[in-house]
């Protein structure tokens, strides 16, 4: 056979109405993961505020004269869209905690004929704890 | 399942005595299905009665000019109980087209070569029944392996993984000829290995896997799973144990398995692949733990 013909990456993305729960464990378990790392930084971005708060820098919020740093956290935290993503970020940490037990587990070579439940129990409880969370998450913010 | 089975059928029918004048449900199907043979229009009414399968099969063949660009043929072969994938593709290259290329030979999941892609899963042709598939039936050559001619894939890059683990039993304390020893395992042993020795190479677990396909220097799971078979051996010596997992746990080893389980979901012998894998992962860190 001189020659042959490379059919590329067919099965790959296109095809996620196929996937099965493996595979979507793992797609959703490196998404949370760059999704935290993402955090990581406007996490940073956002505590360094007390850095100038500590060198005596003001700012008004509210017609008030607040540190710095007391005035980036709550001008963030008045914003509705901040209280939607932090629900976000709540959802997404606990789907990549209860997965990352999951994978230890599966490390560890207990229940690997359950590995697709274990996947639907952690997406469940993901599910469950993020709506409870939200009238603690959305409490005192108008739109 | 091609028609030279269902001749003989017919010609006996009406020499019986008793079933003369009465018409049973089987020759009526078969006379049904003689007939939607002949006539072309009455496919799809047949079709609607669940009398043929339509099957959509990749077509490739790189030595005809018209053929180099990859199509997909339709096939109506006609049902019968029991059909599986590779009687329905064996009934279109028999009956249609003869020009139809897929590898096949012992037609009960034992010679692993009729792995295809079936509506978007890796399956043995064979072992997969026609009646538990959604139609039409989509059947393609293996994903991530070049394609040679229709349903026919290149293997090479498998057979190599599969030879890089040593796959043969080695042991430097071979008793000696002229006793006539025999190399006994213990049935604990050989229950611990059993699952890894049903491994018939035909490669769906190393084209379902994501990360084989994305790195070619991947071992694979057939491979480390043959690898798991002679490393779990007892028989083997430690030495030879550890340079078994020497291999293994290389950058390209087992290290590059992230748990997608795909491969244990389309191993067609059931091999739990992945929790091979993992037991291996394992062993590799107990071998290089040291605590002092």
């Amino acid at each position: 056979m001189s020659q042959s013909y490379n059919r590329g990456l067919i099965e790959d993305f296109g095809r996620w109405k196929e996937f099965s729960a493996g595979m979507w464990a793992w797609i959703f378990h490196k998404f949370t993961g760059w999704m935290l790392i993402g955090y990581l930084f406007t996490h940073i971005a956002v505590l360094s505020s007390a850095i100038a708060a500590a060198d005596g820098q003001t700012m008004m919020l509210a017609g008030e004269q607040v540190d710095a740093y007391t005035g980036t956290l709550q001008g963030l935290e008045s914003l509705f869209i901040v209280r939607v993503l932090e629900v976000g970020l709540l959802a997404v940490a606990v789907f990549h905690i209860l997965n990352g037990v999951r994978l230890l587990m599966v490390d560890l070579g207990v229940g690997l004929t359950a590995q697709d439940k274990s996947f639907y129990a952690s997406l469940v409880l993901t599910g469950v704890i993020t709506v409870a969370s939200v009238p603690t998450f959305m409490a005192g913010v108008g739109l | 399942m091609s028609t030279q089975q269902q001749e003989p059928e017919s010609q006996e029918s009406p020499q019986d005595p008793e079933m003369k004048g009465t018409e049973s449900p089987q020759q009526r199907r078969l006379k049904e299905k003689q007939e939607g043979m002949v006539d072309e229009h009455a496919e799809d009414e047949a079709e609607a009665a669940g009398e043929t399968v339509h099957i959509k099969v990749f077509r490739y063949d790189p030595e005809v000019a018209d053929k180099q660009e990859p199509r997909f043929d339709d096939f109506h072969v006609p049902f019968e109980k029991g059909m599986t994938v590779l009687d329905a593709v064996m009934y279109a290259r028999d009956e249609f087209d003869s020009s139809l290329t897929f590898r096949h030979s012992c037609r009960q999941a034992v010679c692993g070569s009729d792995a295809f892609f079936v509506n978007g899963s890796q399956m043995l042709g064979c072992k997969t029944q026609l009646s538990e598939l959604e139609q039409p039936v989509r059947i393609e050559p293996l994903p991530h392996q070049e394609v040679v001619k229709d349903l026919v894939v290149d293997m090479d890059h498998f057979y190599d993984q599969m030879h890089a683990v040593e796959p043969y039993f080695q042991d430097e304390e071979t008793p000696d000829a002229s006793d006539l020893e025999e190399q006994r395992q213990t049935p604990e042993n050989r229950e611990k290995i059993k699952m890894s020795s049903r491994c018939i190479w035909c490669g769906a677990c190393m084209s379902s896997c994501n990360i084989a396909a994305g790195d070619n220097e991947y071992l694979g799971p057939a491979a480390i799973n043959k690898a798991y078979k002679f490393a779990m051996d007892d028989r083997e010596s430690e030495e030879i144990k550890e340079h078994r997992l020497r291999i293994l746990e290389q950058e390209h080893g087992v290290w590059r398995c992230q748990t997608q389980f795909s491969c244990t979901e389309v191993c067609p012998k059931d091999i739990p692949l992945t929790e091979h894998i993992q037991e291996l992962k394992r062993e590799a860190v107990k071998k290089n733990l040291k605590f002092w």
